[in-house]
C-alpha cells in the first residue's frame, strides 16, 4: 500500500517538473530573449490557459503527501522551512506578473511585472534543483550533536546555508556546492524545456533562434552532468546499488540519454512537438533515477543516531491509505479527462487564439 | 516556546483572513455568473452575457488571488504546525488530498477553457465550463469545511499508543453532524458576499449614470439574491450551526453569548456589553429576558450554561475576541436582512432606480459582508480555543518543533508586506475594471 502511494506521490511530481517546468522555462526564455512586444506576446500565450492548472500538481502532490506520508510532510515542510517559504513567495510574484502585466496598458508597468515573471521564475527553477540536492544529499535528522539527538529523530531545520558551503558538514545549509550544482543543471534543462515548449505551441519569429540556443545549451548540460555524476560519489557513495539489485530500473537512465542525445537534433526535427518530447522524457527519466538510486528513502539521514526517513516508516495508517485508493483512482481518471479535454480544445498553435483579453 | 507558537498563530490568522476574502467572493459569483449565462441561454439577450463577461473579469482576478494565497495555506501545515500535521494527517490529509485532486484541477482545468474559450467553444459549451468552475469551487468550500469540521467535532478516528490519529471510518468524515450545517451556512454567506458587491457595482454605476442598463440588472439581480441569501444564512443555516455549538462545544456557546453565570429559568439574550474578564461580568448590558433559551432550546425557560460551569483551564483563550466576533456577525446578518428587505420592497414597486437613498446605502454595503464573514471565522476559530482538535490536541502542542520564533517572524513580516502590496494592487485593477465598466462587445 505504501509502495503505490509512492509511485502515485513520484508520478504527481514527475508530472510537476515536465508541466510547470515549462513554464518556469518559458519565463526564463521570456527573461533573455523576449525583446519585442511580439516575441513576449506569443511566449506569454504559449502557456497563457496551462500554467494555472500546472501548477495545481503542486499542490495535488502537496496534498497526497500529507495524507499518505504525514510525517515526511511535517518533517520536511517544518525543516526547509525557509526556502519552501521563499518559493511560496516566488509563485506568487511568477504568478501575479502573468496575470497583471496584460491588466494595465503602460509601458513602465509591464516592464515590471516581465521582470518579475521572468525573474521568479528563474529563481524557481534553481530553487526546485536546490531542494532535489538537498532531499539526494540528506539531513542531519533529530539535529544530532555529538552523537545526541536534540530533536525527535525526524525533525530538523535547516539554515539557508552555512560559511564553508560544503555538503558533508555537520551543521548543513540549504545551499551547498552540491546542491547548487543541481540547480544550476534544473535551470538550464527547463530553460531547454521551456522553449520546446515554445517552439511546439506558438510561430513565433524567435522560434529559429530557440532551436539554436537549446543545441548550444545542451553541451552545457552535458558538461554540467559529467561534473556532477564524477562528484556525486561523494554525497552518496553507492548510488547504483538499486539499479544493480533490479537491473529493469535501467530503464530511466535510458530514457534520459534518448532524450539528451535527441535533444542534440532539435535543428533538424521535422514536427515541433518532438524536442519537447524529448526534453520532457530527459526530465522524467532524470527525476526517476534520482528518486530510484535513494529508494528506499524518501529523506536520508546524515548521521548515524537516526534513521533515514523511508517509505516504510513515514506512511500513515493501513486503513485511511486503502479508502484513498478508491476515491484517488476515481479522480484520477477524471483528471486525466480534464488535461484530454483542455489539451484537445486548446490543441495546435497558440497565436491566434490571443491571451489577456478576457 | 510561547513567542514561537504567537507568531505562529497570528501567521495563519493573517494568511488565512487574506486568503478567505477572495473565496467568499468567487464562490458566491461563480453561481451569480452561471446565473447571467442562463438567462442568456434562454432570452438570447445579450445583455446577459455581457453582464457574465464583466464580472468574469473581476472573477478571474479574485481567483487569481484566491490560488496565489491559498498555495501558502496548504504548506503551513507543514510548516508551522508539523506537530499537527504529523498526528492528523491521516485523517484531515484525506480531504484536504481530495480538495487538490477533485476540486483545483476542475476548477483550474475549466477556468482557463472559461476565460479563453467562448468562440472556441460555442455559448452552450461555455456555459458547461462556467458551471463546472463553479462546482469545482463549491467543491472545494465543502472539503475545506469537512476538513475544519473534524478539527471542531473529531469523528471516525481512533488514537495509537503513539499519539497519532488514524482514521477507523471514511463515510464519518462526511456524515458528521457539524459539517452540513456549516458548509451550508458558509456557502450561503458567500453568496451573501457576491450578491452584496453585485448590488453596490450596480449602484455605482446608477448614481454615476453609467452604464445604466447594466447598473439596473446588477442591482436587481444583487438585492433578489441578497435577500434570499441573508435570510437563509440566519435561518436554518446560522440557527443549525448555533446549535451545534450548544450541544458540542457548550463553553464556546457560553463564551460567544457572553454568559458568566448560569441563570435558572431561562437565559436572557445579550444584545450589547462588555465582557470583563476580570470581574467575570459584562459591563453596559442590554439584554432580552428568556430569549436565548427559546432560540437554542426552542423552550422559554430551559437553562444555558455559563461559564461558571467549567474549568477554567478549558475556557476559550480570548473570550472578549469570542464575544464581539460573533455579535458583529449576527448583528450584521440581522442588518442585512432588514436592508435587502426594504430594497426589495422598492424593487417590487418599481421605484428602487430613483431612490437614491438605498442606493448610497448598497453601494457603501461593499465592506460588511465581507467583515461579517471573517468575524464568523474569527468566532469558529477563537472558539476552538484552547484546542487544535476539540478535546483532544491543545494548540500548544501542535506547532513545529524546530521552527524558532525568530523565523516566523522574519517569514510573517514577508507575507504581510506581500499581501499589502497584492492587495493594493488587486484594489487599483479592480476599480480599473469598474470604472470601465461592462461594454456591449462588438462581433
Ligand atoms: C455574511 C456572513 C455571515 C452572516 C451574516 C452570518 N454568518 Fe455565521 N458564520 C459565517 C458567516 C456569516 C462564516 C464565515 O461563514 C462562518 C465561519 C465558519 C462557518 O462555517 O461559517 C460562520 C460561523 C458561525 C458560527 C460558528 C460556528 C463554529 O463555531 O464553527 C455560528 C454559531 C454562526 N455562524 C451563527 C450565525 C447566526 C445565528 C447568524 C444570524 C444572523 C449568522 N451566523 C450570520
Ligand atoms: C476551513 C478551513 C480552515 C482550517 C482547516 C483552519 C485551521 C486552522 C489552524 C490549523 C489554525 C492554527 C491553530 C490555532 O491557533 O488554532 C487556525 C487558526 C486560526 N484561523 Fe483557521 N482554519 C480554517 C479557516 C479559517 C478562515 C477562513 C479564517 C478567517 C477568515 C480563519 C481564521 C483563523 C484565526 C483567526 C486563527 C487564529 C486563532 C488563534 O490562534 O487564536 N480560519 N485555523
Ligand atoms: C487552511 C485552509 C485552506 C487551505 C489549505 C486552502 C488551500 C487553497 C489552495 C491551495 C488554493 C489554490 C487552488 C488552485 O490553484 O486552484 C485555494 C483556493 C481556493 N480556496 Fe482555499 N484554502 C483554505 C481555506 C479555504 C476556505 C475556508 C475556503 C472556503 C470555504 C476556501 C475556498 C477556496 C476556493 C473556492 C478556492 C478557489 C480559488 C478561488 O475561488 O479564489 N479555502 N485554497
Amino acid at each position: 500500500m505504501e509502495l503505490f502511494w509512492y509511485l502515485v506521490l513520484m508520478f504527481m511530481l514527475a508530472m510537476y517538473v515536465i508541466l510547470d517546468g515549462y513554464d518556469f522555462g518559458a519565463g526564463i526564455i521570456h527573461l533573455f530573449f523576449g525583446k519585442t512586444e511580439k516575441d513576449k506576446k506569443a511566449i506569454t500565450s504559449a502557456i497563457g490557459p496551462f500554467w494555472d492548472a500546472n501548477e495545481v500538481w503542486l499542490i495535488a502532490s502537496g496534498g497526497v503527501l500529507f495524507f499518505a506520508f504525514p510525517t515526511l510532510y511535517a518533517s520536511s515542510f517544518s525543516g526547509f522551512y525557509l526556502p519552501l517559504i521563499m518559493i511560496l513567495w516566488l509563485l506568487i510574484f511568477r504568478a501575479i506578473g502573468l496575470e497583471l502585466r496584460g491588466q494595465v496598458h503602460n509601458r513602465m508597468w509591464e516592464r515590471i511585472w516581465d521582470k518579475a515573471f521572468g525573474i521568479a521564475s528563474l529563481l524557481l527553477a534553481l530553487f526546485f534543483g536546490i531542494a532535489l540536492g538537498n532531499v539526494v544529499r540528506g539531513v542531519n535528522l533529530g539535529m544530532v550533536e555529538n552523537g545526541v539527538s536534540a530533536h525527535e529523530p525526524h525533525y530538523f531545520f535547516l539554515p539557508l546555508w552555512n560559511p564553508t558551503f560544503d555538503p558533508m558538514a555537520e551543521h548543513q545549509g540549504i545551499i551547498d556546492w552540491f546542491t547548487i550544482l543541481l540547480g544550476i543543471i534544473a535551470v538550464v534543462i527547463l530553460t531547454m524545456h521551456g522553449a520546446n515548449w515554445i517552439i511546439f505551441k506558438t510561430n513565433a519569429a524567435i522560434n529559429s533562434k530557440l532551436k539554436k540556443t537549446v543545441f548550444r545549451l545542451n553541451f552545457v548540460l552535458l558538461a554540467l552532468i559529467i561534473v556532477s555524476l564524477s562528484v556525486w560519489h561523494i554525497i552518496d557513495p553507492n548510488p547504483f546499488r538499486n539499479f544493480l539489485e533490479h537491473p529493469w530500473l535501467w530503464i530511466f537512465p535510458l530514457m534520459t540519454a534518448i532524450g539528451f542525445g535527441g535533444l542534440f537534433r532539435v535543428q533538424t526535427f521535422k514536427k515541433d512537438i518532438t524536442g519537447f518530447l524529448c526534453s520532457s522524457l530527459f526530465l522524467f527519466g532524470g527525476f526517476a533515477s534520482t528518486a530510484a538510486s535513494i529508494f528506499p528513502n524518501l529523506l536520508p539521514s546524515t548521521n548515524d543516531v537516526n534513521p533515514s526517513l523511508t517509505v516504510y516508516n513515514v506512511a500513515a495508517h493501513e486503513y485511511g491509505l486503502g479508502v484513498g485508493v478508491i476515491w484517488f483512482i476515481v479522480a484520477a481518471i477524471l483528471v486525466g479527462v480534464y488535461f484530454f479535454i483542455q489539451h484537445k480544445v486548446f490543441k495546435g498553435k497558440m497565436d491566434d487564439v490571443g491571451y489577456g483579453e478576457h | 516556546m510561547e513567542d514561537m507558537l504567537f507568531y505562529d498563530r497570528i501567521q495563519f490568522a493573517f494568511t488565512i483572513t487574506f486568503h478567505y476574502l477572495f473565496p467568499q467572493l468567487t464562490m458566491g459569483l461563480s453561481l451569480m455568473i452561471v446565473y447571467f449565462k442562463w438567462k442568456f441561454l434562454r432570452s438570447k439577450d445579450e445583455k446577459y452575457n455581457d453582464a457574465a463577461k464583466f464580472w468574469m473579469k473581476i472573477f478571474a482576478l479574485n481567483f487569481a488571488m484566491g490560488v496565489v494565497t491559498g498555495i501558502p495555506m496548504e504548506f503551513q501545515f507543514g510548516t508551522n504546525w508539523a506537530k499537527f500535521s504529523e498526528l492528523t494527517g491521516g485523517i484531515i490529509g484525506q480531504t484536504l488530498a481530495m480538495e487538490g485532486m477533485f476540486s483545483f484541477f476542475l476548477e483550474s482545468s475549466f477556468l482557463g477553457l472559461f476565460l479563453f474559450g467562448e468562440k472556441l467553444l460555442g455559448h452552450k459549451l461555455h456555459f458547461v465550463t462556467g458551471f463546472l468552475v463553479f462546482l469545482g469551487s463549491w467543491a472545494s468550500g465543502f472539503l475545506i469545511i469537512a476538513t475544519h469540521s473534524w478539527m471542531q467535532n473529531p469523528v471516525g478516528y481512533e488514537i495509537l499508543a503513539n499519539g497519532k490519529f488514524v482514521l477507523n471510518n471514511f463515510g464519518a468524515l462526511f456524515s458528521n453532524p457539524w459539517l452540513w450545517p456549516s458548509f451550508l451556512h458558509n456557502q450561503m454567506a458567500s453568496v451573501v458576499t457576491s450578491s452584496f458587491v453585485v448590488a453596490a457595482i450596480g449602484a455605482f454605476y446608477l448614481l454615476n449614470n453609467k452604464h445604466s442598463q447594466f447598473g439596473q440588472l446588477f442591482v436587481k439581480t444583487g438585492v433578489v439574491f441578497g435577500l434570499i441569501s441573508s435570510v437563509l444564512v440566519a435561518f436554518p443555516t446560522g440557527d443549525l450551526t448555533a446549535k451545534n455549538v450548544v450541544k458540542h462545544q457548550p463553553i464556546t456557546f457560553a463564551a460567544m453569548e457572553g454568559i458568566f453565570e448560569t441563570e435558572e429559568g431561562g437565559s436572557e439574550i445579550v444584545l450589547i456589553g462588555q465582557p470583563n474578564i476580570q470581574d467575570k461580568k459584562l459591563d453596559n448590558k442590554i439584554a432580552v429576558p428568556n430569549v436565548l433559551s427559546f432560540l437554542t432550546y426552542q423552550n422559554w425557560d430551559q437553562t444555558v450554561k455559563g461559564l461558571n460551569e467549567f474549568e477554567e483551564e478549558n475556557y476559550p483563550t480570548n473570550i472578549p475576541g469570542l464575544y464581539y466576533g460573533y455579535h458583529i456577525m449576527v448583528g450584521l446578518g440581522t442588518i442585512f436582512i432588514g436592508l435587502m428587505a426594504v430594497a426589495s420592497f422598492f424593487l417590487f414597486r418599481k421605484k428602487l432606480y430613483k431612490t437614491h437613498w438605498i442606493l448610497w446605502i448598497l453601494m457603501f454595503m461593499i465592506p460588511f459582508p465581507y467583515i461579517a464573514n471573517t468575524m464568523g471565522w474569527y468566532t469558529a476559530e477563537l472558539g476552538r480555543q484552547p484546542w487544535l482538535v476539540y478535546n483532544l490536541l491543545r494548540t500548544t502542542e501542535g506547532a513545529s518543533p524546530t521552527v524558532s520564533s525568530g523565523n516566523t517572524l522574519f517569514t510573517l513580516l514577508g507575507f504581510v508586506g506581500l499581501y499589502l502590496l497584492l492587495g493594493m494592487l488587486f484594489l487599483i485593477l479592480v476599480g480599473k475594471i469598474i470604472n470601465k465598466g461592462p461594454h456591449p462587445v462588438k462581433h
